[in-house]
């Protein structure tokens, strides 16, 4: 088997400040003590993985992600928020550190197991090599649909993806009864006072 | 010309960023957010061109329509939000009457 080589892409840049862009608006999630600005911030980090996913050439994954990240999730976890405190409760300076340690080393393996991997775009891996190589040589005939993923998603695993929707759809219920019927509007506890006043509602 | 495009679009959005951490008031972190979606309907367009695949310029047109939802979405929250029963909040995060 010939190895493969890839160079840097020209977009290692552009990939490099988004991801770190990510990682600052993850800490910068996990340091706020106000709620309000994780949703923003979390609305933000949605966006950017979108962007992250648009230059990874996954542009339905990134349709998903700023659809549901940015727009639904963002309004659901104002909801909650509403009807709770604004802020978390501070807590005091101490970690634990067992489960620091066992992050780390959980991601120590990750990153370990990511140096048995073939080289992305290697055509010799197994995901390019067998089922992938059928979808694309059978597709053009199969279903005229110029995006593969696509034609796989929308087609080839419809019943499959059929599931998926039927899976979000009930969380979605299940979010909403959470919430309360109101809670599209801000929650229970949340009404308009001027309105509340006059009687109705 | 569309690299250095991109690079002062990604210098925005780290301005845009820097808001959003710093806060320090509601409105501050929805316009950051929502400026931020702007930034991001830009870089995936310029993406779009620089990789020569224009039709990118759709995906971008999708995300600047969610973007406009999304923030409409959380601005309704506050004109429909009411102090009665909320714990006290600091004034810098006080709202106007709606």
């Amino acid at each position: 088997m010939n190895t493969f080589h890839v160079e840097l892409s020209p977009s290692i840049w552009l990939d490099l400040s988004l991801l770190t862009m990510l990682v600052l608006v993850a800490i910068a999630m996990l340091r706020s003590r106000h709620l309000f600005a994780v949703v923003m911030l979390s609305g933000i980090y949605s966006l950017l993985s979108a962007a992250f996913f648009v230059s990874l050439d996954a542009v339905d994954v990134a349709f998903t992600e700023a659809a549901v990240g940015a727009g639904v999730s963002t309004v659901l976890m104002l909801g909650g928020m509403l009807l709770t405190a604004r802020r978390e409760k501070p807590k005091g300076a101490g970690r634990a550190p067992v489960a620091l340690a066992v992050v780390f080393a959980a991601g120590a393996a990750l990153v370990y197991a990511t140096i048995d991997m073939p080289a992305f775009g290697d055509p010799n891996a197994p995901a390019n090599s067998h089922v992938g190589q059928a979808y694309v040589e059978q597709t053009p005939n199969d279903i005229a649909v110029p995006n593969i993923v696509t034609a796989v998603l929308a087609s080839y695993r419809g019943f499959d993806t059929l599931g998926e929707v039927m899976v979000i759809f009930t969380a979605g219920v299940a979010v909403m009864l959470l919430l309360g019927a109101g809670s599209v509007r801000g929650g229970r506890e949340v009404s308009d006072v001027e309105k509340d006043e006059s009687g109705a509602a | 010309m569309f690299a250095t495009a991109i690079a002062a679009v990604i210098a925005a959005m780290v301005l845009a960023l820097v808001r959003a951490f710093a806060g320090p008031s509601l409105y501050d972190r929805v316009l950051a957010g929502n400026s931020f979606g702007t930034k991001t309907v830009l870089l995936i367009g310029l993406m779009g061109f620089i990789t020569g695949r224009p039709d990118f310029l759709d995906i971008a047109l999708l995300y600047a329509l969610i973007n406009f939802t999304a923030t409409l979405a959380i601005l309704r929250f506050f004109s429909y939000r009411t102090p009665k029963g909320a714990p006290a909040e600091p004034a810098s995060e006080k709202e106007s009457p709606a």
